[in-house]
Order: C-alpha cells, then structure tokens, then sequence
C-alpha cells in the first residue's frame, strides 16, 4: 500500500521534471530530494512512536518554556518601568537669586527647543514659597522671614530617549553650565536601583537560559543516542553498502531537528498558557495600584525566536550525539 | 581486480588469521576462496572490503591501494563492490523494494523512476519481481538470500564478494544461485566466492584459493580433480 502511495509520486515528479536535464542539475535535484526524503522520512520515524516523541518534545518544551516565560514577564516589567522612567527623571535647575521672572520663562522656552527635552516647568519663588508652606505646614515661621529666600526653578523632563541614568546625566551636566543656572539636581538613585534590578533580572534569565540549552542538548543528544544503538544494525548495514557519514548522520539530525521544533510548539504553548491565566489576576492587582501594568503575550518574533532555538538546539544536539557515537558502529 | 601481497593480519589477542598471503585474482574471472571454518576465509574478504585493515602487506583492489586509503575514500571504495553475506543482512522493517533500493539510495545518483527501474531489473534477475512489497521476515531464507544478492548487484559492481552465501540452503537452492553467479561473471563481474561447500565447488569449474590456518595453500591452483 505505502509503495503504491511513492509510485504516484513517482510519476508526478517524473512528469514535472524537464525531459532532459544535464548531470549537474540532475545531481543537484538528487540531493535536494535526498534531503527531503530524510527530512520527512525522520518526520515519519518520529510518528510510529507518538508516546516518545511527545514525552522527548514535553521535555524540550518545559526547558525552553522557562526562558522565554521569564523573558515574556522580564518585557512587560520593562514596559511599565519605561514608563515609570519619564515621570522619575527630573532634573531641578535652580537659577540665580539675579534671574527675573521673564529671564527664566526665556530660558524655560530655549530649553524646550533642545531635543533632550521632554517638557519643562517653571517654579517661581513665590509659587515655590506656596507650596514649600502648604506642604511643611512652617507658614508661621515663614512669616518672619522678610525676603523670600527660595531660587526660581526649572523642572526639566527628559525625553523618552534621554531618561537612562547614563543619558540624564549627560543633560545634568550641560544643564548646570548654563550661566543663569546655580545649581543642578537629579535624582537618580530610585531610577539606576531600577536598572540595576531589571539588569539583574535579564542577566538571570539569559544564564537560565544558556543552563537550560545545554540541558535541551543533553535530551536531545541522549534521545539520538538511544536511537542509534536501536538502529545498529541498520547503520552497519548502510555501511557496509558504502554510506558516508553524512548520508548516515542525516536522519538523526533531521530528527533532532523535529524533536527541538516541536519542544518549541510547546513552549509557545505553555507560556502563552501561563501568561492568559495570570492576566486576569495581575490586572486586578495592578488596578490597584493605579498601574497600567499587563502580562503581554510572546509577540510573533519572540515565538519565532523560541521555535528556531528550539529547532537549531535539536539539530546541534544530534550533530554532536551523532558525530561522537557514529564512529563506535563499525561493521565487523 | 584483486592483488594480495603478503598480506598479514594478526588480531588484537594476538591470533594470526592471515600470513604472508598472496594471490592475483584477474578481472572478469570467478573464483571460491575454500578453507575449514577459523582459517581466514571471511577475514580475507574483509581486507577486501576494508572493514579489516591489514597488519602487514598491501591489498590492492581495482587498481586501488587499500593502505592509502582514507576513511572519507572508504564509502566510494565499497559502492565498487557487492555483497553477499551469509546472514543476509537485510533490513526486516524495510521491504524487499527498499532493501534492494538501498545501494542506489546511498550512491545518490538516481531518481526514482530511474530507481524503481534497476530495482525491478534486479529482482527480475534472481526470480523475484512479485515479491517487491514483502517484507524479509515474509520470504523463505532461500529468498532471503535472493534479496540479499539482487541488492549487491542492483549498483552493476565491478566486483562481487560472497561469504557463504550458500551455508543456509538446500543443494538444490545452492545450485541455483551459484548459477545467478555464473551468470554475473559471463558479463563481465569478478566473483569471489568463500564457502566450504566442497561438494559444490567440485562440480563447478572455477578456480579455488584454499586457506589453511592462515596461509594459502596453492595461490594458482585449478579447481581439484573430484
């Protein structure tokens, strides 16, 4: 039944095939179809023992699902602390006691012009006076005072690109050398604790997942393991009739291939699983919060990205299993 | 086709299969290589399919010195000969298409159509072209056997090694594919065939390399007088 089913495809590709091909192409188209046939042929292998093969991949999944799972919540952290980034870098310039009001306002608006700058508010000392009474609750003792001893203020926001400590500081420093600038402040510490958090927690996740890579290779490189030592035979056999290496090594591979891709299937699975059952929970807690925080789901290029790890972790895995027991099956 | 010169092979435990061995085995010509069982019949086989590698002396195969081969070369070496084991070695999830289709398959050079083509010639060749969708398991050893030789020709090699390819079968079966071999020397194949069989080398005219305890007794012999 199943040589019937290769006929007709026989019969297709001799049809679609020019007549009269030369030896170099015909080579080629040879190889190409000797590829695909391992290809599918390992696809098909993997088939007859779905119960294997799913467990293999589980395996794979469950190890690729952690990475990318830390990955996706690591992003959406990220997203929110962006965020946080705008309101938190701000730098105070306090302007000379000789600066008049509308000097500082002509000043508000050059630095406005700079593309550095996100938005700027001027503090009078009036209005910094107000407010320091009504937030210190001193407006007695500040009644003895005869001159207003509070500098005018500007409140400079960052662009979005220039809220990093590093940038901000760059701004700080150019800020404070304006002449009608005393003094120049920039609360960083909450914002680099921030980084340095998030740093922290993006460098675990790429070391958690190198650890786990090499732990995908492992399966991978034990499950061909014990399919060679199943199918000695037949390698000897292929030998003896004069195969490479390469014609041996090719299913295997082939086979790691699949096993990592499907390992990868399940990954997207599990995390996007994971991720829709958190997403309701996580809201309510950021609502009360007054976060805008939410669990995004892994975009379509991190999914790409987890499948071709996936698959390029299996290929390599077999490679290596393959290349290190091959030369132990010699025909005798 | 095939040149032994003084060729030695002494195992790893330090017995000695083969000493001092040599022989010309021309091309085109057949031959049995005879011997009792221990005196070096496959192990010189072996040499020539470089699965053994000798300890001393130089085989040479098709114009090719086997002591220079690398182990890249060792693949295209054995796509020059055809085998023939007495255990068949056929593959049992495959069927007899497959198997047969094996040797092309790895050499890469066909298509299909061109595949399925010299397969059925082969199987033709032995008397078994309806059997193509059994499986091994499904066919008698005789068969079996059948399977086994239409697959070391299936590729047209230049030369052809058999290792007791009759030490299964009735006389009658045995006959039967001494003559198929017969029949690839007339176009043109080098035969080497090992076997103890004495009865059957008798009453066939070729000529018979006799190993004894690892040296060859009469390297030019004719076949002995019965």
């Amino acid at each position: 039944m199943k040589r019937r089913g290769e006929h007709g495809q026989d019969s297709k590709t001799a049809r679609a095939a020019p007549r009269k091909a030369g030896p170099r192409q015909r080579g080629l188209e040879n190889y190409v179809t000797h590829h695909l046939r391992a290809l599918f042929a390992s696809l098909g292998q993997l088939a007859r023992a779905p119960l294997a093969t799913l467990m293999t991949a589980a395996v794979i999944g469950i190890a690729l699902a952690l990475p990318a799972g830390f990955h996706a919540l690591l992003a959406s952290v990220q997203a929110v602390a962006a965020g946080w980034e705008g309101d938190m870098a701000q730098i105070s310039l306090f302007l000379k006691p000789s600066i008049k009001d509308d000097q500082a306002a002509g000043l508000a608006k050059r630095l406005r012009g700079m593309r550095e700058v996100a938005d700027v508010r001027f503090i009078s000392p009036q209005q910094a006076l107000a407010e320091f009474e009504q937030s210190s609750g001193l407006r007695d003792a500040l009644a003895y005072l005869n001159v207003n001893p509070l500098p005018a203020v500007l409140v400079v926001r960052p662009g979005e690109k220039y809220s990093t400590p590093a940038a901000a500081r760059t701004l700080l420093r150019r800020l404070e050398s304006m002449t009608e600038v005393d003094s120049a402040q920039l609360d960083l510490a909450w914002l680099e604790r921030l980084h340095a958090i998030i740093g922290l927690a993006a460098r675990g996740v790429w070391l958690l997942a190198m650890v786990l890579a090499v732990g995908v290779l492992l399966v991978v490189g034990n499950t061909i393991r014990l399919g060679i030592q199943n199918r000695r035979d037949e390698i000897i056999v292929t030998k003896l009739l004069g195969a490479t290496d390469g014609f041996i090594r090719r299913p295997f591979v082939y086979g790691g291939m699949w096993y990592g891709l499907f390992g990868g299937l399940i990954a997207l699975v599990v995390v996007n699983g994971l991720l829709l059952g958190l997403s309701g929970p996580t809201q309510q807690l950021a609502a009360l919060y007054h976060s805008g925080f939410r669990l995004e789901l892994l975009g379509g290029l991190a999914s790409l990205i987890v499948l071709g790890v996936g698959a390029a972790l299996g290929w390599l895995g077999a490679w290596l299993a393959v290349s290190r027991h091959l030369r132990d099956v010699e025909p005798v | 086709m095939i040149e032994f010169r003084k060729v030695g092979k002494r195992y790893p435990s330090g017995h000695a299969a083969l000493t001092e061995v040599s022989f010309v085995l021309a091309r085109g010509e057949m031959a049995f290589l005879t011997g009792h069982s221990g005196a070096g019949k496959s192990t010189l086989l072996k040499l020539i399919a470089f699965i053994e590698r000798p300890s001393s002396g130089e085989v040479i195969v098709n114009e090719r010195n086997l002591n220079r081969l690398e182990r890249g070369h060792i693949p295209y070496h054995r796509r020059s000969l055809g085998m023939i084991f007495q255990d068949y070695r056929l593959l049992q999830d495959r069927t007899v298409f497959d198997n047969v289709a094996l040797p092309l398959v790895i050499g890469g050079e066909y298509d299909q159509r061109e595949t399925g083509r010299r397969v059925r010639a082969a199987l033709d060749k032995v008397g078994l072209l309806g059997k193509e969708k059994y499986y091994p398991l499904e066919l008698s050893g005789g068969e079996q056997q059948r399977v086994g030789i239409a697959r070391a020709v299936v590729h047209k090699p230049v030369l052809l090694l058999a290792d007791e390819p009759t030490g299964n079968l009735d006389p009658d079966l045995s006959q039967e594919i001494m003559a198929l071999f017969e029949a690839f020397q007339r176009v043109g194949v080098t035969v080497l065939i090992a076997s103890h069989d004495h009865d059957l080398i008798a009453r066939m005219n070729h000529r018979v390399l006799t190993l004894q305890q690892g040296n060859l007794r009469n390297g030019t012999a004719e076949a002995p007088a019965s």
